[in-house]
């Protein structure tokens, strides 16, 4: 009797049903999701919206997919997109000291992000405890991406997982830096560029990412309801564009011009190079702009539509222009009106309509074009591949033009609890938001141009800024990277 | 023996090259070079730079034929590589000493 009572068989019966007993009490005690909050929670998902208890910590899968798909596309925008177009406007001695550039920042870039970078953006512990740091950095709580895991952080997304937001991000954090080689190009040493993009990205980019993105950010219009300054900047117009275009200007004013500018040939060795480098750009742009609603939703859509127009209107403006003008529609015309008018359309993608983005990029062919064949010929600075012409200006018009430009009918956010809060609501209805996007634009232009004076004079005095003139005029490749982009 | 150097426009090449076979030229030498004559370079703009190019890309045959041939040869590039517009080239005509083929150690005419 007692042998059968206690047979493996009777144990295991005995086991299993303790464990399902245990199981029903547990269950009990934190209370099942009723259907009705089940529901609610998967409508949750369709609209981007809070799951509730029902699903909290639990990614969205579309939501993630496509996240996942535009950091890869923004990956993709530098390399090679960037590095191409670059590489190709350079002479060929220095087509590979482009691509090292492009290949170096995405490392170093990451590194800090990692260490910090992401935390100083998207943090929020400074302002929290009080600290005066708070006002330009977020926080300390995710240095060396501690706690960054595949839960949402509901501060930026429901539904995306906060490691695919920081990769995200991180694409931003890369190729903005990447953008400001195009001024310096073909002169300055690799190291000094190493150094330069460590300073900047902490007392520029960091700083200024986490005011216009960060959720207690001092510039961020649309989710923070205690935003000083109530700007709205959809996809990077002022961080990443004005940012990198002005600390340009600034970089190849106080590096000097290429030895031979004016005077010698500095043609474009591969317009071919360039043309696959834009294409390879315009079609990242979408994980760019589109990836900015961080979700797969109905601003995504918008601004998929408004990327698009933008930069075929603008790609079309300014080699017509070329033609009027001068007789021949180049391919780095095309080329270059692509890049502006996505360019231009970035502040603006999520909260303008499909009027907006023609008119945007009627602009955008224009005001770059003249920047790039008049400005630079007048004031004679040698902004090598137009990283000023094209992103500053662009950058600049953008940000200003989304003032006028932004609407509730595409974005609602604009309209949202925080929008109400800040007052950002009622410029957005009224009219009157260009005001609030000349202060970020006046902000951003001051800290990239006074951040960049500092830190290069510091690098100037210190390890030195450009490469020596032999090694100038033997190309940055051979003397610096030992290698040639082509053996024939 | 005669050595015919002519320097004419790259897309004139298979014209030439077949106007030559058809009067029974049996070999030739072709290459890339640049330069320019009165037809001077031309300009390029990229944004807002403007370039001279001063050397301009043609393609210069060597052909060695026997005095004979030489006025066919002449008459067959000249007529085929015209374009009426400046910059279609020039023709030298040039004595040559001997001809050796290496296979064979022919020469002179033999060697052609």
């Amino acid at each position: 009797m007692l042998s059968t009572l206690f047979s493996p068989r009777t144990v295991l019966l005995g086991l299993a049903l303790a464990a399902t007993s245990w199981c029903a009490l547990a269950a009990d005690v934190p209370a099942t999701p009723s259907p009705e909050e089940r529901i609610a929670a998967l409508e949750a998902y369709v609209n981007n919206t809070d799951p509730g208890k029902a699903l909290a910590g639990v990614p969205g899968p579309g939501h993630n997919g496509w996240m996942m798909t535009s950091t890869a596309l923004v990956l993709f925008m530098t390399l090679p997109g960037l590095a191409l177009f670059y590489g190709g406007l350079v002479r060929s001695k220095n087509v590979l000291s482009v691509l090292a550039q492009c290949l170096g920042i995405a490392g170093l870039v990451t590194l800090l992000w990692w260490a910090f970078g992401y935390s100083f953006v998207f943090g929020k512990s400074f302002t929290e405890s009080g600290s005066f740091l708070g006002h330009f950095l977020g926080g300390s709580e995710f240095f060396f991406l501690k706690g960054v895991t595949s839960a949402p952080n509901t501060d930026y997304s429901y539904w995306v997982s906060q490691n695919v937001f920081a990769m995200y991000q991180m694409m931003f954090a890369i190729i903005t830096p990447a953008l400001i080689v195009g001024a310096i190009a073909e002169r300055m040493k690799f190291s000094a560029i190493l150094a330069f993009v460590t300073l900047w990205m902490i007392f520029i980019y960091f700083p200024l990412a986490h005011m216009v993105w960060g959720v207690t950010g001092s510039m961020n219009g649309v989710w923070n309801g205690d935003a000083a300054i109530r700007a709205i900047d959809f996809a990077g117009g002022t961080v990443v564009h004005m940012s990198s275009g002005w600390s340009a200007l600034i970089l190849c004013l106080i590096l000097g011009p290429r030895l031979g500018f004016l005077k010698e040939k500095m043609a474009p060795h591969s317009m071919v190079l360039c043309m696959v480098g834009t294409g390879i750009l315009w079609v990242g742009w979408y994980g760019f702009n589109a990836g900015s609603a961080l979700a797969a939703d109905g601003v995504a859509a918008n601004a998929f539509m408004t990327t698009t127009v933008a930069a075929a209107v603008a790609a079309f403006v300014w080699p017509m222009l070329e033609w009027l003008t001068r007789g021949h529609p180049s391919i780095l015309g095309f080329c270059s009106g692509a890049v502006a008018g996505l360019v231009v359309i970035t502040p603006a993608a999520g909260f303008t309509d499909v009027s907006g983005a023609v008119l945007i990029g009627l602009l955008a062919g224009a005001v770059p074009y003249v920047a790039c064949t008049k400005l630079k010929g007048w004031l004679k600075y040698d902004d090598a591949l137009d990283t000023f012409g094209v992103h500053a200006v662009g950058g600049t018009m953008g940000a200003l033009v989304t003032g006028f430009l932004a609407t509730a009918d595409v974005n609602s956010n604009l309209t949202g609890a925080y929008a109400t809060k800040n007052g950002l609501a009622g410029l957005v209805t009224e009219g009157g938001l260009w005001i609030e996007q000349l202060k970020a634009m006046g902000l951003t232009i001051v800290m990239s141009v006074l951040g960049t004076i500092v830190i290069a004079y510091l690098i100037k005095a210190t390890i030195g800024l450009r490469a020596t003139p032999d090694v100038e005029r033997q190309g940055l490749d051979l003397a610096e990277h030992g290698e040639e982009g082509y053996i024939y | 023996m005669k050595l015919v150097t002519a320097i004419i426009k790259p897309f004139k090449l298979e014209e030439v090259k077949d106007a030559l076979a058809a009067i029974g030229v049996e070999g030739m030498t072709v290459t890339e070079v640049k330069g320019f004559g009165r037809q001077k370079g031309h300009t390029e703009i990229y944004r807002g730079s403007e370039y001279t190019v001063d050397f301009l890309p043609k393609v210069k045959l060597e052909i060695a034929v026997g005095d004979a041939l030489v006025g066919q040869v002449v008459d067959a590039i000249v007529a085929a590589a015209k374009t009426g517009k400046i910059g279609d080239g020039k023709i030298f005509v040039s004595p040559v000493e001997d001809i050796i083929r290496i296979r064979t150690d022919e020469r002179g005419d033999a060697a052609i």
